[in-house]
């Protein structure tokens, strides 16, 4: 499987709330984050809970609290599907 | 964020559908006893130590550990199978400038094989939402105060990875053998909610 995001690149998560099983938290919607590694290639996990498998990339993307919630000096990291991600 | 799983509706409607699955002939109650039963019997505290302790007493393999923690497991018997399927182990270090807490947002993913059954705090919705906003000040109530110096990574265990932390190596202790440095280890300690 070819990867479309590698370390150090910049992503952006999708807004979407979806009325769906999701991965995908909250806090982490619609925020700009880097990535910091590859997580391997798993099932997505919306599609998952629906009956579906379909494995997908996933990247180990990293925030920083000012994105995420405007103050703070540390960092959050998640694994995400690149399905949630679309390019900065 | 879904709230805590202990209380009875999820809990009911767990025995709810093992007993429907038990009808159909899906389902073995004797044999879903018999892998928990194997499963949480090898899951300790203990085992988190020793790799702690290896990695304290040996580079080469700390190394192997940061890299690719499954790959580093088997070195001491140890591995992250045992349930549903292998799950990847991330291995994040504490330095002088780094310290690292694991949280699961949206549940209560653990590495259970390493770490044993998580604390009842781990899974609560405060330390959840707030660890990820507020870690200094969560880190604080736990009585850890970490310099203003030093960074924090939060890993949020949101999907199909687990994440153990690599307290740093207490200092007076060059003297201690592997085993006396695992007793040393504590479960707060490879969650990243106290130094060790």
């Amino acid at each position: 499987m070819s990867e479309r995001y590698h370390a150090g690149d910049r992503v952006r998560t999708s807004a979407v709330d979806p009325d769906h099983h999701t991965r995908l938290p909250h806090y982490v919607r619609g925020c700009v984050g880097t990535v910091v590694g590859d997580d391997g290639v798993h099932p997505l996990a919306d599609l998952r809970a629906q009956g579906v498998e379909r494995p997908q990339q996933v990247y180990l993307v990293r925030f920083t609290a000012r994105e995420l919630f405007g103050h703070g000096d540390h960092s959050v990291t998640l694994s995400l599907w690149e399905g949630y991600l679309s390019d900065e | 964020m879904s709230d805590d799983h202990d209380d009875s509706p999820i809990a009911a409607r767990v025995r709810e559908l093992e007993a429907v699955l038990e009808e159909k002939g899906l389902l073995d109650a004797r044999e879903l006893d018999r892998v928990l039963e194997a499963f949480t019997a090898k899951a300790s505290p203990a085992n988190g130590f020793r790799v702690v302790a290896r990695a304290w007493t040996d580079e080469d393999f700390k190394a192997r550990l940061l890299e690719n923690a499954n790959e580093a497991l088997p070195e001491l018997g140890l591995s992250m199978g045992g349930g549903l399927q292998v799950q990847r182990l991330h291995v994040v270090e504490n330095t002088e400038d780094v310290h690292n807490v694991i949280v699961c947002t949206l549940c209560s993913c653990y590495p259970l094989s390493l770490l044993g059954p998580s604390p009842t705090w781990y899974k609560s919705p405060a330390y959840r939402s707030r660890v990820v906003s507020h870690p200094r000040e969560v880190l604080e109530q736990f009585g850890l105060t970490l310099p203003e110096s030093t960074e924090i990574r939060v890993w949020d265990a949101n999907a199909e990875s687990r994440y153990m932390v690599l307290p740093r190596r207490p200092e007076g202790t060059e003297h201690l053998g592997e085993e006396e440095l695992a007793a040393r280890v504590t479960r707060n300690g490879l969650i990243g909610t106290a130094a060790v």
